[in-house]
């Protein structure tokens, strides 16, 4: 036994050690949930360039417009076509419509329509998922069907079907949207609902005769928002797409109205003389759609890292 | 095939010939609600009219009706054009054009799998090093940014500023005039592909038959090319469902900017000049491919599938 | 015990990994010998670094684990001309050990044959693989080659089996089939990680009867990585207790099981479960092992210690040798001469003598 020469004993070294606390368990310091995930989105270099611009480009298109002297519908014919320079910014288009003043508030527009589709899409998915999932049954059986087969309707004939049969306004649009992103809502929401239900303080309540379903709506959202907040950033993209969509096909808004789709279809006739009037419009919607993925990717990643693929 | 099996390709094929009863009502109801009938051209003299009438049934009850139109619709007889190509047969008129946008879409399919693909493996080998983040940053632009946007950027560049192809689809050239469509289409494909079987392959690495692999003393060319390949590619075909669902969407508008006369050119145009009846047979044939596509490969992966998902044993 | 041979010897092997919380000392100086034709045990819990130890032997690590220090000694002789061979397999490069180690020398046999094999090729192909590839030879013979092969490890039924693909096998037939792909080369030493953890009780005595019986038929060293010592109890020669990345106690079957030194072992074989004795108190360990990754000082084990010394918490032990035998070692200081003497808990003591009776010794 080599190794024993070199060690100098102390005295009290072969003493047993008292009041050993055995039972003491290493516990991860208690960090309050939001500040965790804040710290795991920090990491994500992505998902903090995706929101930073993302906030840039709403911030530019809340004060943009009002800040300049030019109106987005103002008619200057002596001012067409200009590229960009230090009058109008941006150029103008063949009408001499100031295109800075129209590409922010055409992101304004955008971006109305798509929080806004979104928002109802999160009401109309949560409760059609919350009522079948809760009645279960028939009900469900049928509510699950008539999903499926809205499901198997592709997205982009739908919204051509509604819009040639409705009058495009920014209240249609924002309808038609609707119809896009609501099934997955409906799904998590359900699956919850399913998973809940069966837990034994509902059961409980229901045999003292308590209305579960409040208890339900209640125990349930805290379970899916964080799926609903990563979801609905990640839908935010689609539905400005399918706005520009519309637009280019010539369904959604039209000139003189501005969104970023009247601005790409209305640059698009004179794109090969001036491809200023489509370039500027299609590198905000780029911008932002690739931003709110990044977001949306970076956000899924903090609320749930078990949810992170490799 | 077992029974399990049986029931699930049942049920599919159920659901579907729902999907498709309902987009035929919606779009009986839609022409139905539209104003006037839908031979509304006052060239027409009183007899033409009857004739027509008579041969789509629009003097019979409307159950009748819509048993007729049913029929037409599932037989291919959408009736005729009267604003784009005055009282063509839209059949006629959507043949042709269909062959164009399916041609595109097959082509734009496979150059962005096989590239994706590649680019996926690549990236997964290479985990965690210059390559993959590269091949990340790829995958997150093709998935996020629409294909006409890459239309765009290539007609400009390659078309008309370099001249390197031609700006429009011309039929006299079909190949060379497509090259911009078929690449700006394929980049969602190719970043989607190559995502996802970066992902799959990353896992399949990682499994424990490829340490047994290894263990058993193969190098690692043998290992990649014998066992992780198959296994990462096979799913694979699950995401082929959605990629031709956004070659479907990107077709509408590449051809636009492309000028190329597929389906999706024909449901502008009909929808620019109100031709109602195009419009409904194009969103038809669109919602009916779209049907069968999302068949083929459920069905498909449903016969591949028990076998991976009981090897991967959950 | 007749003349022993070395075939393979573990010295003082550091394994770190890099992960994004630093850096995690999984091994921590493991020494472990094993000879011809013998099978030893590695026990311990889960994240005792067991596993860790023997893919170092086949290298076939994650790829963030490195050797820190120590060597991996194996010994052969050439098969034709009988030349004697002695190689740091740590030394090794990856293609060397693909080449003359992985399969042909060592092979290994894994936890959980739901998914050690390839779900998209044949039974057969997987058999017939290694040997193509490292013998080259033809298909005919690996085919005949591989018959032999499921007959040996008692598959009925070996020709048709031979098309099936895993999913069309039980878990048991799979495990038969993992042995059947490690003898496909006819290895020396077979590497057990928890061969039957994953299989049900009726299989699992089956599947250790079958490895103990193709050990003797074909004269293997065996090396057992288990945390079930009831299977150790009914394989092993040699039993190596392993804790936090290091060997703490090693020594015959019989010494480790019948007169067991370290309050770790204690506490595991208090642990087993056990029909015949009824007792009211358990000694069990309390608290959980440590986090390896950060730096430990003294005994790993001392924090979980009844018995823990002063100097348990300065200085790691070295491995003792227990009086009166020359293959009984203990890492705990309370085998030092200056340390107080501990007896082992009673309701151990008491189950030892019940375990006695029950093979017959006393």
């Amino acid at each position: 036994m080599d190794e024993l020469k070199d060690i100098e004993f102390l005295p009290d070294d072969f003493e047993f050690v008292h009041n050993q606390d055995i039972m003491k368990d290493e516990v991860m310091p208690d960090i309050p949930f939001w500040l965790d995930v804040w710290r795991r989105f920090k990491k994500n270099k992505g998902a903090v360039i995706g929101a930073v611009v993302i906030i840039f480009i709403i911030i530019m298109a809340i004060f943009m417009p009002m800040l300049s002297s030019y109106k987005f519908d103002a008619i200057n014919s002596s001012e067409a076509n200009m590229i960009p320079g230090t009058l109008h910014w941006f150029g103008t288009d063949n009408f001499g419509r100031d295109l800075w003043v129209r590409t922010w508030t055409g992101t304004r527009v955008s971006l109305i329509v798509a929080f806004a589709a979104i928002a109802i899409d999160v009401v109309v998915g949560v409760t059609y998922g919350m009522i079948s999932g809760y009645f279960g049954g028939m009900v469900d059986q049928v509510m699950q069907r008539i999903q499926e087969i809205l499901n198997s309707i592709p997205t982009l004939v739908v919204l051509t079907l509604l819009m040639t049969v409705l009058e495009a306004s920014l209240t249609t649009i924002i309808f038609a949207l609707m119809f896009t992103e609501w099934i997955g809502m409906s799904r998590i929401t359900r699956a919850q609902v399913l998973q809940i239900k069966e837990e034994e303080f509902v059961l409980a309540s229901r045999t003292l005769g308590a209305s579960s379903f409040f208890i339900i709506f209640k125990e349930i959202l805290p379970n899916i928002y964080s799926q609903l907040i990563v979801m609905s950033m990640m839908s935010i993209p689609n539905a400005i797409f399918y706005e520009a969509y519309l637009s280019f096909v010539g369904l959604g808004l039209t000139v003189p109205n501005a969104s970023l789709g009247v601005l790409i279809n209305d640059g698009f006739t004179y794109f090969l003389s001036y491809p200023h009037m489509v370039a500027i419009p299609v590198i905000v919607l780029g911008a932002l759609m690739l931003s709110f993925n990044l977001f949306g990717d970076g956000l899924r990643d903090a609320l749930d890292p078990t949810m992170k693929e490799m | 095939m077992n029974k399990g099996m049986m029931k699930y390709i049942g049920k599919r094929l159920a659901i579907s010939a729902a999907t498709l009863f309902v987009i035929i009502l919606v779009l009986f109801l839609m022409l139905k609600l539209m104003p006037g009938t839908p031979f509304n051209d006052e060239k027409l003299t009183e007899a033409q009219l009857a004739v027509l009438m008579a041969k789509y049934g629009l003097d019979k009850p409307v159950m009748v009706q819509f048993w007729n139109y049913l029929r037409n619709m599932l037989t291919g007889d959408f009736g005729v054009s009267y604003v784009i190509n005055k009282n063509m047969n839209i059949s006629q008129l959507v043949g042709s054009a269909m062959g164009i946008s399916f041609r595109l879409g097959v082509m734009a399919t496979i150059l962005g799998t096989v590239i994706g693909i590649l680019l996926g493996i690549i990236a997964a080998l290479n985990k965690n090093t210059w390559i993959d983040s590269l091949s990340t940053i790829i995958s997150v632009i093709g998935v996020s940014i629409p294909s006409f946007v890459f239309a765009l950027l290539l007609v400009y560049l390659l078309g008309a500023k370099w001249r390197l192809f031609p700006t429009q689809y011309s039929s006299s050239k079909p190949f060379v005039s497509s090259i911009i469509p078929i690449i700006a289409l394929s980049m969602s494909v190719i970043a989607n592909v190559a995502r996802f079987t970066r992902t799959e392959m990353i896992s399949v690495l990682g499994s424990d038959y490829m340490i047994l692999a290894k263990a058993k003393g193969l190098d690692q060319r043998t290992l990649i090319f014998k066992h992780a390949l198959r296994n990462s590619l096979i799913p694979v075909i699950t995401i082929l469902g959605p990629i031709m669902v956004n070659i479907m969407t990107g077709t509408m508008v590449v051809e636009k900017i492309c000028g190329i006369p597929g389906l999706g050119k024909l449901l502008i145009s009909s929808i620019q000049q109100n031709d109602y009846n195009v419009t409904l047979a194009c969103s038809f044939l669109y919602a009916v491919m779209y049907i069968i596509i999302v068949l083929v490969i459920d069905v498909l992966y449903g016969i591949i599938d028990p076998r991976i998902r009981l090897g991967k044993g959950d | 015990m007749a003349e022993r041979e070395k075939i393979l010897e573990i010295k003082d092997l550091r394994i770190s990994f890099k992960t994004t919380n630093g850096t995690v000392n999984a091994i921590r100086g493991v020494n472990l010998e094993l000879h011809k034709g013998e099978t030893i045990a590695i026990v311990g819990e889960s994240g005792s670094g067991k596993s860790v130890t023997t893919k170092a032997v086949m290298g076939i690590m994650a790829s963030n684990a490195t050797i820190d220090s120590g060597e991996i000694n194996y010994v052969w002789y050439d098969e034709d001309t009988g030349e004697r061979n002695e190689r740091d397999l740590t030394k090794m490069s990856e293609s060397e050990m693909g080449k003359i180690i992985r399969g042909r020398k060592i092979a290994m046999v894994f936890q959980d044959p739901m998914t050690s094999l390839n779900p998209t090729m044949t039974i057969g192909k997987q058999i017939m693989e290694p040997m193509i590839y490292h013998y080259g030879k033809t298909k005919d013979e690996a085919y005949a080659k591989s018959l032999e092969l499921l007959e040996l490890v008692g598959i009925t039924n070996a020709k048709d089996r031979m098309n099936n693909y895993p999913h069309q096998l039980s878990g048991g037939m799979r495990q038969r089939v993992v042995i059947a792909i490690a003898l496909s080369c006819d290895p020396y030493v077979l590497i057990c990680d928890e061969p039957t953890t994953a299989l049900d009780v009726t299989i699992q005595a089956k599947i250790l009867e079958l490895i103990k019986d193709i050990q003797s038929k074909k004269d293997l060293s065996v090396i057992y990585i288990t945390h079930d010592l009831g299977v150790v109890a009914k394989v092993a020669d040699f039993v190596n207790v392993m804790y936090a990345g290091k060997i703490v106690e090693r020594g015959t079957i019989e010494e480790v099981f019948y007169d067991p030194r370290h309050p770790y072992t204690w506490g595991l074989l208090s642990a087993m479960p056990d029909l015949s004795t009824n007792d009211p108190e358990l000694y069990t360990i309390p608290g959980a092992p440590p986090n390896l990754a950060y730096e430990i000082k003294g005994d790993a084990f001392a924090p979980r210690n009844q018995f823990a010394l002063n100097i348990d918490k300065r200085i790691d032990p070295p491995l003792f040798p227990v009086p009166g035998s020359d293959t009984h070692l203990c890492a705990s200081w309370l085998m030092h001469e200056k340390a107080p003497h501990v007896d082992m808990p009673e309701s151990l003591q008491r189950r030892i003598a019940n375990m006695k009776k029950e093979a017959g010794i006393e």
